[in-house]
């Protein structure tokens, strides 16, 4: 669709606007560069100055060219499905200047009401400059009361240039029925990472996680926080890795709240290969503190708001 | 206001040989509006008392009256919503939550900046570099037991009872919180219950009360328990002159 013709009132469902608002807290047409893709296709596309969105012509997907030295700009690139049956595999490139500093709103909502499984692969790509800093922020939903299985399988891979900063903060909190989601970083020299993973299952949803940082330059840094919650039948499985290849610093920490009977592996695993790599994990996995819970109903809250509290505290 | 009639908690022998008393046959009426110190030797029932007033234990035998009202069977939830309030000895942590957060949660209403930076002053913390960080592990027992404190602060009580609240608090923070809890006496309406050995609280109590051995060992005005506690149950710090003399 020509920009021109996009209204965000009226060219997008009430489900779309719902979804939109959902995953990358989109309630009208987005100031900046901007990508909208539903059910398969590129909706609508908007370039700014700074920021060249640029459709591939060999493969679905878009790159997203930052020129360098762009400031205080954001992009926003959800995706929604909303038919039953749709499957695709999705590569995005992101391609960033040196200096510059950006968000990047990415996000993934699926509303399935049908019989036929509806899924989406994205495999993105980043390509930070010199001394460059992007925050970017992805959440994954599910939606739809069908039997049709909403699966996301994201794949992301940051390739970290000298200085330049990275902060990626992941969610997936409610109605995704399976993920697999693998995450790989290259880290120059003094490059810096922030990975924060939030994610809730429930049902009978199936999460696996496999994130490997290679801190490849002297001086870089690696900060890994994983906060998820099983609830129910669900299973999840977490294999964060860091791997100190040159003096560097890194630290993981997985924290799980199990309930019902949910199953959660946490398999935090750390690599030296240089004698001044200094790398640390951290995992636990347990239920809800009782005393939380009695803290909080002397506040006069039921169990069950008290656990509500707790919980969204904990992933927020 | 506060009424416990032949109040008993008894738990069971971990070997099953039997069970032991943690409070047993104790009878106890508090007035409205009092401010009670509860004193007392360590494992003497002090903290159980506490927690079956607000409901955390179960009694095995015995009543707990409230404003009338038979609350024996009542859950910690409902008790909460009589106005009843209770600050832990060791206080949870919670990853996530700001200090903000559980101080609106405590009102049970999002409270503006300004009344939050009063409650965590009176508690000797100076607001603005507590209001948003998270009750988690980096904060020190003593910045989460006056976090803790200015919880019953936010809420509006009629029966707040803290457990030994000078614990794990530094000398100076103490005497900010002697001067709260001096304002907390001076409430006519609200009672309050304190758990705790320190001279300087007891000092502001209109009643103390000596529980050892899960009963009432001794109770009356502090111009009177206070002298015994130094001479006839010997001094603080010396639990087992309690214990082993006996009441």
């Amino acid at each position: 669709m020509d920009i021109k013709d996009f209204n965000f009132s009226t060219s997008l469902t009430p489900t779309d606007r719902y979804m939109l608002g959902e995953i990358a807290d989109m309630m009208g047409t987005p100031d900046g560069a901007f990508n909208i893709r539903k059910n398969g296709q590129g909706l609508v596309r908007e370039s700014s100055q700074n920021i060249e969105i640029r459709q591939k012509t060999d493969k679905p997907g878009i790159d997203i060219i930052i020129k360098p030295y762009t400031k205080a700009e954001k992009v926003h690139i959800p995706v929604i499905i909303t038919d039953t049956g749709v499957e695709e595999v999705v590569y995005n490139d992101f391609f960033i200047g040196e200096g510059a500093d950006v968000d990047i709103v990415a996000g993934c909502g699926i509303h399935n009401c049908g019989d036929q499984n509806s899924q989406h692969d994205g495999i993105h790509a980043f390509h930070i400059g010199k001394n460059a800093r992007v925050k970017y922020t992805e959440k994954h939903i599910g939606a739809g009361d069908g039997n049709g299985k909403r699966i996301m399988n994201p794949t992301t891979v940051v390739n970290m240039e000298e200085g330049s900063y990275c902060e990626m903060d992941m969610v997936q909190i409610k109605g995704v029925d399976s993920t697999l989601r693998k995450t790989e970083a290259n880290l120059g020299a003094n490059a810096k990472i922030y990975i924060l993973e939030r994610l809730m299952t429930h049902g009978k949803q199936e999460a696996r996680t496999e994130m490997v940082v290679n801190l490849n330059g002297e001086g870089s840094s690696a900060q890994i926080i994983s906060r998820t919650v099983g609830k129910d039948d669900s299973v999840q499985v977490f294999f964060p890795n860091a791997v100190g290849n040159n003096a560097c610093h890194a630290h993981v920490q997985c924290d799980s709240i199990i309930m019902d009977n949910a199953k959660i592996s946490s398999v935090p695993a750390i690599s030296a290969n240089h004698p001044d790599a200094q790398v640390i994990h951290e995992a636990a996995i347990g239920k809800i503190n009782s005393d939380q819970l009695i803290k909080l109903e002397t506040f006069g809250m039921t169990e069950e708001e008290a656990e509500e509290v707790i919980i969204q505290g904990f992933l927020k | 206001m506060l009424e416990l009639k032949n109040l008993s908690f008894k738990v069971d022998n971990e070997d099953g040989s039997g069970s032991l008393h943690i409070i047993e046959g104790l009878n106890l009426s508090i007035e409205e509006g009092k401010f009670v110190v509860i004193t007392g030797p360590n494992g003497g029932g002090k903290s159980t008392l506490a927690k079956l007033i607000m409901g955390i234990e179960q009694p095995t035998a015995g009543q707990i009256i409230y404003n009338g009202q038979d609350i024996t069977n009542m859950s910690v939830t409902d008790r909460a919503k009589l106005g009843i309030g209770y600050a832990f000895q060791q206080p949870p942590r919670f990853k996530g939550l700001t200090v903000r957060s559980l101080l609106s949660l405590a009102a049970g209403k999002d409270l503006p900046e300004d009344e939050c930076c009063s409650y965590l002053t009176r508690v000797g913390l100076c607001s603005m570099d507590y209001l948003n960080r998270e009750v988690d592990s980096s904060l020190s027992g003593g910045e989460v037991k006056r976090i803790e404190i200015a919880t019953l602060m936010a809420r509006d009580l009629n029966l707040a009872i803290y457990d030994e609240p000078e614990a794990g608090i530094d000398l100076w923070s103490f005497t900010m919180l002697v001067d709260t809890f001096k304002s907390l006496a001076k409430n006519e309406t609200n009672s309050v219950i304190i758990i705790s050995h320190q001279e300087r609280i007891m000092q502001l109590a209109d009643e103390i009360i000596v529980i050892a051995d899960g009963k009432v060992m001794s109770r009356g005005p502090k111009d009177e328990i206070f002298p015994k506690l130094l001479t006839e149950f010997g001094s603080f710090g010396r639990d087992c002159t309690f214990r082993g003399e006996g009441a």
